[in-house]
């Protein structure tokens, strides 16, 4: 990043899909993907006659994503329509929420402690999807069409890139641990415009800020904040005026483009949707509400580095998926070592769920066999290799005892001090030379003695013992 | 009151195609409703709250479950035209 | 031509097995057949549909099922949604459009054993007052056919008027029921905002639009009323609750009733004839034991400019989704994506749909929002506190319901404002939600031909039962017949 005069002020706007059963305003599924419009009904199709109704576990989902931020949830709460003509809005319309949004005010820390500030959170229903693979035609797939978003303004707060992908990490961590969205921005779950000004320094107003639309990755965001930046810079050195607009990333150029100015702004004749009542957020709701919310990220990862061993950076990794972070817990208590789980955890599970694509609850490993079979391996019942492919038997098999299966593939290892001194013996025995190069200071020697009792016991000793007891009888 | 130019502006917004004869025409029409319309200039409405929703009922919900969805026959029965499964449309230029 | 027995008649008949739905379905066919084109009455008629669904209710009726409306023949206003049955809202832009779902109004009807047999005219997108607006020709009232018989819903008034089905369903926004039924001398109810599910009705102003019963006596549009209100989990506005019996009272007498007759609705624009005949019926309540009042509405006078702003919003708003994407008419030769939605749109809709549109654009607006939307919804609140007031001191309130008798086709096309004008006595109960009824009262001598003239009666929010009440009294106890026209069997 380049060291500058001007101040960069950057606010973003964040669109998340919530993860309902059915749309927000009507029954049809709410299901990403899938065979071209065949999650429609009449409604999502904008037939004439439909009428929308509100989807209540959609609001459930916006108390939660409220009381996460510490924000004002409103008491009284109404819909708007929102006029424009585009292919993938049925309707005509979208129903959003300008006036009384349910969640205003609201607050994210970031790791430094500073305080970006939330200006609302609002209910509104998805578009469908247009499509354009060349030619003189588009092609609209309306599936997409009617599934209940949050859209969570921020305030001007973040001062550079790293400040913005920050917030917006640290926003995805807390949207997936309160289950509200799976924030896959692949699949277009989370989206993201960032709206970008500069100023000489903070005592100034803002100046004019445009708006990116199109970033498609929190790479796509950083780099697309730093382009803006150097651009109106440029703007400024040149004595040319910014011009308040909506732009386009472009992530293959790696520029932004002009979408329209203010001035060719569209005008949505906003007004209060008179198809549906308006909604009153109880007291009572709030606490049913209250009663299911889990424990922030960021509260739960300072409680996990106060664990023995687990340092700040463990904790990091273990809480970037709340049941990785369930897991981690429930199986420490079985293990008896955090540190070891997490170590576990980290190296062999990770790369296990990423070979089979899974999420840790459908990967048939439960918390208890992993934790003992962390145990087994501190207590050298098996070794760290016979460990990981116990570990890879256990894979899909809720049911399966690791110290069965130590047995079953035969992994058990020699920790018989006794037995294993008898084979050591045979080995230097049987490997005269090599005992002389060791004797000679040659450390390399020392592994041709392990690989022949590694040999001799097919792999089951207990490499630490036999480095142990040849060290003993060499000596 | 309403101008030539409003007139033009106000069609675009709502998408309709208007030719100097019906400019014409409706700049006249709609500055005469215009004109008894502004009767409502008269009442002092500044502490009466606007009636935006009908008979008074609120906080009506749907309960979260998926129900039935259309075939895609039925769904893409009315469309002018289609393709593969979707809606067809003349190309898409720009972004809403 | 004889009319068709009531709806309680047939109904009995049918499921007693003196006569088939099947039957009663064929007759009114057959009148729609003889009749109906003259009239311009219809849309669409439903031959197939009709005889099967016929059969079907004969089947259920045999088998034992209680069926309020077993076989009664009903027609709809074809702004209300009919699966697998064309509704084209009497828009160009709807010509082909087939619904794949039933209106909940529909699904009731149904499940109630009437049957559908046509889908009636009406302005285009229910907007107008004279049924001059549809895309598919104008309707004559069976009373003069050189008349109109008013609108939006005037196919469905005038197929009542004329005898070809006993009852029909309109819509109403800002009269849409009731000036056409007082114009055809017909029996009209619109409901309470929310009584009646919206589920399935083309929208125009959905803070004013409810459907309602149009009917040749006040006892069969209540048994229409008892099928098709009450709450509907897909319309968020509508009521749910209960519906208090509406046919239980209907002969109750209105002995100390409070009548109040609003100042501001017998003014010099209301024409002599009319006022004459709600005079007449008013003597004649005051002669049975009620009490006449003298009540003041006084926001009357800018109902038509709050109604107009009100209903024209919302309609640019609902009518955005006719843009030639996912249904609906396409224009031919568009060279890109905004030529297809302008000229689907203009060659979609006519004149006065794009002159409301125009209007509802302009006052949802940027910059002109508070000076027309945002005034006209608070003017709104004015208009319901005077029902209020009004309300406190009386039971009901009975006026004339259009200044005039049919008019001439043609008569008032010219002068769009005009013609707007003329809903000035209907708009209110539809800013305030408040139900209305119209009841023939007599026919009268108006520009040369003998017209009938309706009453209204309105009332508190979801008073509909009493409005059905006073209302059948004033049927019961009407000095004149009123039978179907002699012109609607030419």
């Amino acid at each position: 990043m380049t060291t500058s005069d001007w101040e960069l002020v950057i606010g973003i706007e964040v669109h998340v899909q919530l993860r309902t059963e059915s749309k927000m305003f009507s029954p049809a599924p709410n299901a990403f993907g899938g065979e071209p419009n065949t999650r429609t009904d009449p409604y999502t199709l904008g037939l004439p006659g439909t009428l929308p109704v509100a989807n209540r576990a959609a609001f459930g989902l916006a108390i939660r994503v409220g009381l996460a931020i510490d924000a004002e949830l409103a008491r009284y709460t109404t819909f708007d329509r929102k006029n424009y003509f585009y292919p993938d809005l049925p309707k005509g319309y979208q129903i959003s929420q300008l006036d009384h949004p349910v969640v205003e005010h609201g607050k994210l820390p970031l790791a430094s402690g500073k305080i970006i500030r939330i200006n609302r959170a609002h209910l509104e229903e998805d578009a469908g999807k247009a499509m354009h693979e060349g030619g003189p035609h588009s092609v609209i797939d309306l599936n997409r069409a009617g599934i209940p978003l949050l859209e969570i303004v921020s305030e001007p707060d973040m001062r550079s890139s790293a400040e913005a992908v920050e917030y917006l990490t640290r926003l995805k961590l807390l949207l997936r641990y309160l289950e509200v969205s799976d924030c896959d921005m692949e699949k277009g779950s989370l989206r993201c415009d960032v709206n970008v000004s500069i100023r000489r320094s903070r005592t100034e107003p803002l100046g004019t800020r445009c708006e990116v639309k199109n970033l498609n990755s929190f790479k796509a965001v950083e780099k697309a904040i730093e382009f803006e930046f150097q651009r109106h810079q440029r703007c400024h050195a040149a004595g040319e005026p910014i011009v308040q607009a909506t732009l386009l990333w472009d992530d293959d150029k790696e520029e932004t483009r002009l979408m329209r100015t203010k001035e060719e702004s569209a005008d949505y004749r906003y007004f209060p949707d008179p198809d549906l009542p308006p909604h009153h957020v109880t007291e009572t709701w709030i606490d049913d509400v209250r009663k299911t919310m889990p424990e922030l990220p960021w509260m739960r990862e300072a409680r996990l580095a106060e664990l023995p061993g687990i340092t700040a950076y463990d904790a990091g990794v273990l809480i970037q998926d709340r049941s990785i972070a369930d897991f981690f817990e429930a199986a420490s208590v079985v293990a008896g070592d955090p540190k070891a789980v997490a170590n576990w955890i980290t190296g062999e599970l990770f790369g296990l769920l990423r070979e089979h694509g899974d999420d840790v609850r459908e990967s048939g490993i439960t918390v208890d066999g992993f934790g003992r079979l962390v145990a087994l391996v501190k207590d050298g019942t098996v070794g760290a290799a016979g460990g990981k492919k116990v570990l890879a038997a256990m894979y899909g098999r809720p049911d399966a005892d690791p110290r069965a299966l130590i047995d079953e593939l035969g992994l058990g290892q020699i920790s018989d001090e006794g037995a294993l001194r008898e084979i050591v013996q045979r080995a230097l025995d049987s490997n005269p030379k090599t005992v002389e190069d060791l004797k000679a200071g040659k450390k390399k020697a020392a592994g041709a003695l392990v690989g022949w009792v590694m040999k001799e016991t097919r792999g089951s000793a207990n490499p630490g013992l036999v480095n142990k007891l040849i060290g003993e009888l060499t000596r | 009151m309403i101008d030539r130019r409003t007139v033009e502006q106000i069609a675009r917004l709502a998408r309709l195609e208007l030719d100097e004869e019906r400019v014409v025409k409706l700049t006249d029409e709609l500055s005469r409703i215009l004109a008894h319309i502004d009767k409502l200039e008269e009442l002092d409405v500044t502490d009466v709250p606007p009636l935006t929703h009908g008979t008074g009922g609120a906080d009506v919900y749907r309960a979260d479950v998926a129900g039935p969805v259309l075939d895609r026959d039925d769904a893409l029965r009315n469309a002018p035209d289609q393709a593969d499964g979707l809606f067809r449309v003349p190309r898409v230029i720009g972004d809403a | 031509m004889q009319a068709f027995p009531a709806v309680a008649t047939i109904a009995q008949d049918v499921r007693n097995g003196g006569r088939s739905a099947r039957s009663f379905t064929d007759d009114a066919l057959a009148r729609i057949d003889a009749h109906g084109e003259a009239l311009g009455a219809f849309l669409h008629v439903d031959v197939d549909g009709a005889r099967a669904h016929a059969d079907e209710v004969d089947r259920r009726a045999a088998g034992g099922d209680d069926l309020p409306l077993a076989g009664v023949p009903i027609a709809l206003k074809d702004n209300l949604c009919t699966n697998g049955v064309p509704t084209t809202c009497g828009s160009r832009i709807l010509s082909r459009f087939i619904p794949p779902y039933d209106a909940t109004v529909v699904a009731r009807l149904r499940a109630a054993g009437a049957v559908i047999v046509a889908k009636t005219n009406l302005d285009e997108f229910a907007m107008g007052s004279s049924n001059e607006n549809s895309a598919f020709g104008p309707v004559r009232n069976p009373w003069d056919l050189a008349r109109a018989p008013g609108g939006s819903s005037g196919g469905s008034a005038a197929a009542v008027a004329a005898g070809l089905v006993p009852v029909a369903l309109g819509s109403d926004t800002g009269g849409s029921i009731r000036q056409p039924a007082a114009l055809t001398g017909t029996v009209g109810l619109k409901p309470t905002y929310g009584r009646v599910s919206r589920y399935g009705l083309v929208a125009f102003g959905s803070s004013l639009d409810q459907i309602g019963p149009l009917s040749r006596n006040v006892e069969d549009a209540a048994r229409v009323l008892a099928v098709i209100a009450g709450g509907d989990p897909r319309d968020a506005t509508c009521s749910n609750d209960p519906v208090p019996d509406v046919v239980a009272g209907l002969e109750d007498g209105v002995d100390g009733l409070r009548v109040g007759l609003p100042r501001e609705y017998f003014d010099d624009a209301i024409g002599d004839g009319v006022k004459t005949l709600v005079r007449r019926a008013a003597n004649r309540l005051a002669t049975a034991g009620a009490t006449l009042i003298d009540v003041s509405l006084p926001h009357t006078s800018y109902g038509i400019p709050a109604y107009y702003i009100v209903a024209t919003s919302e309609a640019s708003s609902n009518l955005s989704r006719y843009d030639g994407i996912h249904y609906g008419h396409r224009t031919k030769d568009a060279a890109d994506l905004a030529e297809t939605y302008e000229r689907s749109r203009t060659e979609g809709f006519g004149a006065e749909v794009r002159r409301r549109i125009m209007l509802g654009t302009f006052a949802l607006a940027s910059g002109y929002y508070d000076a027309y939307y945002d005034r006209a919804m608070r003017v709104r609140t004015l208009i319901r506190r005077d029902f209020e007031e009004a309300f406190e001191q009386v039971d009901v309130i009975l006026s004339p319901t259009s200044p005039t008798p049919a008019f001439k086709l043609g008569e008032k096309t010219s002068d769009p404002l005009e013609m707007y004008l003329a809903d000035v006595l209907t708009v209110t109960a539809n800013l305030a939600g408040v139900p209305g009824l119209v009841v023939p009262e007599g026919l009268c001598d108006h520009d040369g031909a003998r017209l009938p003239v309706g009453v209204q009666l309105m009332g508190p929010l979801w008073s509909e039962a009493r409005l059905l009440q006073v209302g059948r009294w004033l049927e019961r106890t009407r000095e004149e017949a009123i039978s179907i026209p002699e012109g609607a069997a030419s």
